[in-house]
């Protein structure tokens, strides 16, 4: 007998979000003992978001969150987030699931919900409290009735003005926003009504409601990909859920609620996944087990003949979806790893030998099957790679080696999985792990950069001389000043980057842009191509002129990646060139410190600068004179001067 | 269902939705009588009641009832 398929991989799965484990029995009095922690709130609050919770627990952990906001406890290290929320209908049910959401997503969120079906003035006005909030991101929530879609079946005309004028009204709202308030906007797509008039021509005829919202759909995400603003795709996780649940007349009749309560839970989860993605928290790696998660079977025990691979098989085909899912995460930018408990040479066979396995070795960065536990093997497989733990995601049929990661390694992300197989891509797909605001040329390439890393480090193991082994890679470092052609991606990596970044400032697309012409301003970049590949754009360095023959460095980030190669050295070389040239005669470098940039702590002490503060605050402030002697450098030096000729 | 249980759930559900652990609601309570029960959380009420009870109530239901005994007594018809 077959197994039946799950019900959990039906609208349960995201209703429920079952990807995540099931909460604690004693989840309530949890929410209750939080008001006297005072040790690791922020740690606790981020575990239990991180469970499968219902809208009346998020909301109850939401209020919680909030009352220890307002009492002063620290949420440490979740970060602070400020999301303005505007829209039609009732939103005030739905903050406090954004805020217990957010913190699943490692954020302190604050929500400043604008007044009742008042977005326009909200957005419009400078003073409202929303813009006055200054905040992080905006969320426009507005549906087919808050954009007034008024249908005119069969009439073109009428279709066109009712399109145009809900398309004018969002373009307002979003301007105003970014002119008072500074902040980008998340737009949702609208969910169409299931309510039909005609039966299956009404998606055809011009002027139906559902003719209108599908148009209105696509006039939406053509100006999300002209601007800096985000996408919700409420639209998709409605028709994901289905539309009959998803709109609830009688909770509309009732209480203005713009879409049925049981769903706020996989809404908010979809807003924290845009927020983490805009600050650079989605993840990166997926970490794959082998015996009976990408294939059927035990190859130590069943053999190359034994394992369930095939096409034409069940059980082969379920694991073949979970390889293929892998392979489509790999191609747009997702590091794939292998831990797995087996002898090394056995665990290879299928990816060297068995011909149904579309996943090869050459696709896999760190192949670690041994007979260590599997979080030593991830922690190694995070060295190897240079990521951050948070960057990972663990799929493993087993749940013992699910609650043994979660326990020792609660930054990796682990999706709970049910037996059957048949549920397993969906399920990961479902989990939304890999959240991305936009796509480029070098998110594609990513896994291939990565992976090039992990040779460059086993080559380092090889190589005992440092010296000889940063020789070795042929590095070439191109120094340009911001410009056009650079700023999206200097805009992603500005927002982005949390490890070696010196102070964590963002800026919008339309500051980066303000900045390259700026005369009290220096702008730097810095792309690193080494003999394994082009690593890409790596570094981002903005000074301001602060006094006379002084600059401070505003801004400091560098790729990961390029870690321990001499490229600090480098590029405070660049800085210092370029200081000179200005006459400028001290640079001033800052760390402000948070939960991610531990690793830059001592940044200016290691390349030579004075600490200029008498160290009592967890800040510090650093000064070198550029009459400096500069550091012979590993890797020749290129400068792009065509971009200057531009200018 | 037995009124008793009915209570019992239904307190249990005011708690969790006033978030006031030693709250009792007796069949004469109303909005008046519990801190917070404003229309917000009233809605939060109703929602928490359908969901816990699997049942569903019309606007005019909910817009009739005077107290919580009243509230109950639907319930009961309906679970």
């Amino acid at each position: 007998m077959p197994k039946t398929s799950g019900a959990t991989v039906s609208v349960e799965l995201y209703r429920q979000l079952a990807w995540l484990p099931k909460p604690p029995p004693d989840f309530a009095s949890r929410c209750r003992e939080f008001a006297n922690n005072s040790g690791d709130l922020g740690k606790q609050i981020r575990w239990l978001a991180t469970h499968a919770l219902d809208e009346h627990q998020l909301s109850r952990l939401g209020r919680t969150i909030r009352s220890a906001q307002q009492n002063g406890q620290s949420l440490a290290p979740l970060v602070p987030f400020r999301l303005g929320l505007i829209g039609n209908g009732t939103l005030d049910l739905i903050a406090p699931v954004l805020v217990a959401t957010a913190a699943r997503h490692g954020f302190a969120l604050e929500c400043i919900t604008g007044a009742y079906d008042q977005f326009l003035q909200d957005a419009l006005t400078a003073e409202s409290t929303v813009n006055q909030a200054r905040p992080d991101a905006v969320l426009v929530a507005l549906d087919h009735r808050g954009l007034a879609l008024r249908p005119s079946p069969g009439n073109e005309q009428l279709a066109n003005e009712s399109m145009d004028a809900a398309i004018g009204l969002l373009d307002s709202i979003r301007a105003g926003i970014s002119r008072n308030g500074g902040a980008p906007c998340i737009v949702q797509t609208l969910a169409p009504p299931p309510e039909g008039l005609f039966g299956s021509f009404d998606r055809a005829l011009t002027g139906t409601a559902r003719n209108l919202v599908d148009r209105v759909n696509q006039k939406i995400c053509h100006s999300i990909l002209q601007s800096t603003d985000m996408l919700l795709d409420v639209a998709g996780m409605a028709e994901t859920v289905g539309l009959a649940d998803w709109h609830s007349p009688a909770l509309w009749n009732l209480a203005k609620l713009p879409f049925a309560d049981a769903f706020v839970p996989l809404y908010a989860e979809h807003v924290g996944r845009i927020m983490g993605a805009m600050r650079g928290r989605s993840r990166r790696c997926l970490v794959l087990d082998l015996d009976n998660t990408i294939w059927g079977g035990v190859i130590g025990d069943d053999g190359m003949e034994g394992i369930q691979i095939a096409q034409g098989d069940a059980t082969g085909e379920a694991h073949l979806s979970v390889q293929q899912l892998a392979l489509a995460l790999r191609a747009r930018g997702i590091v794939l790893a292998v831990s797995s408990k087996n002898t090394d040479c056995v665990a290879r066979r299928p990816f060297k030998e068995h011909p149904d396995m579309l996943l090869k070795e050459e696709h896999i960065a760190v192949f670690q099957a041994n007979w260590n536990d599997k979080a030593t093997n991830i922690r190694a497989i995070a060295k190897e790679l240079a990521l951050g733990l948070d960057s990972f995601v663990f799929l493993d049929d087993n749940p013992v080696e699910r609650d043994l990661i979660r326990q020792e390694l609660p930054e990796v992300a682990v999706p709970e999985l049910e037996s059957d197989p048949a549920t397993y891509a969906r399920t990961l797909a479902a989990a939304g792990y890999f959240e991305a605001i936009n796509f480029s040329e070098e998110d594609r390439a990513r896994a291939e950069m990565y992976q090039a890393n992990a040779r460059r480090l086993s080559l380092q193991g090889q190589n005992t001389d440092l010296e000889s082994y940063l020789r070795s890679l042929e590095m070439r470092i191109v120094f340009g000043s911001f410009n056009r052609t650079t700023r999206a991606r200097l805009t992603q990596l500005i927002n982005k980057s949390n490890q070696f970044n010196l102070t964590t400032r963002r800026y919008t697309e339309s500051q980066v842009e303000q900045l390259e012409t700026d005369p009290a301003v220096m702008t730097l970049h810095a792309r690193l191509i080494d003999k394994f590949g082009d690593n890409g754009l790596i570094c981002v360095v903005i000074c301001r002129a602060t006094g006379f023959a002084r600059w401070t460095i505003d801004s400091w980030l560098m790729s990961c990646r390029v870690l321990g190669r001499g490229v600090e050295q480098a590029v405070l070389s660049e800085i210092v060139r370029r200081a000179r040239a200005a006459g400028i005669e001290t640079l001033e470098g800052l760390y402000v410190p948070t939960d991610r940039n531990e690793m830059v702590r001592d940044h200016y002490g290691k390349l030579g600068f004075m600490r200029m503060d008498d160290g009592s605050d967890v800040s510090s402030r650093w000064e070198l004179d550029t009459d400096v002697e500069l550091e012979e450098l590993p890797m020749t030096v290129e400068r792009d001067e065509s971009q200057l000729e531009l200018t | 269902m037995e009124k008793a249980q009915v209570y019992g759930k239904l307190t249990a559900i005011f708690r969790e939705v006033f978030d006031e652990d030693e709250l009792s609601v007796t069949p004469q309570t109303t909005a008046d009588d519990v801190d917070g029960w404003d229309s917000l959380s009233h809605i939060r009420l109703v929602l928490a009641v359908s969901k816990a009870f699997g049942v569903k109530f019309s606007a005019s239901e909910i817009g009739n009832l005077k107290n919580v005994g009243e509230f109950a007594t639907l319930i009961e018809k309906k679970a």
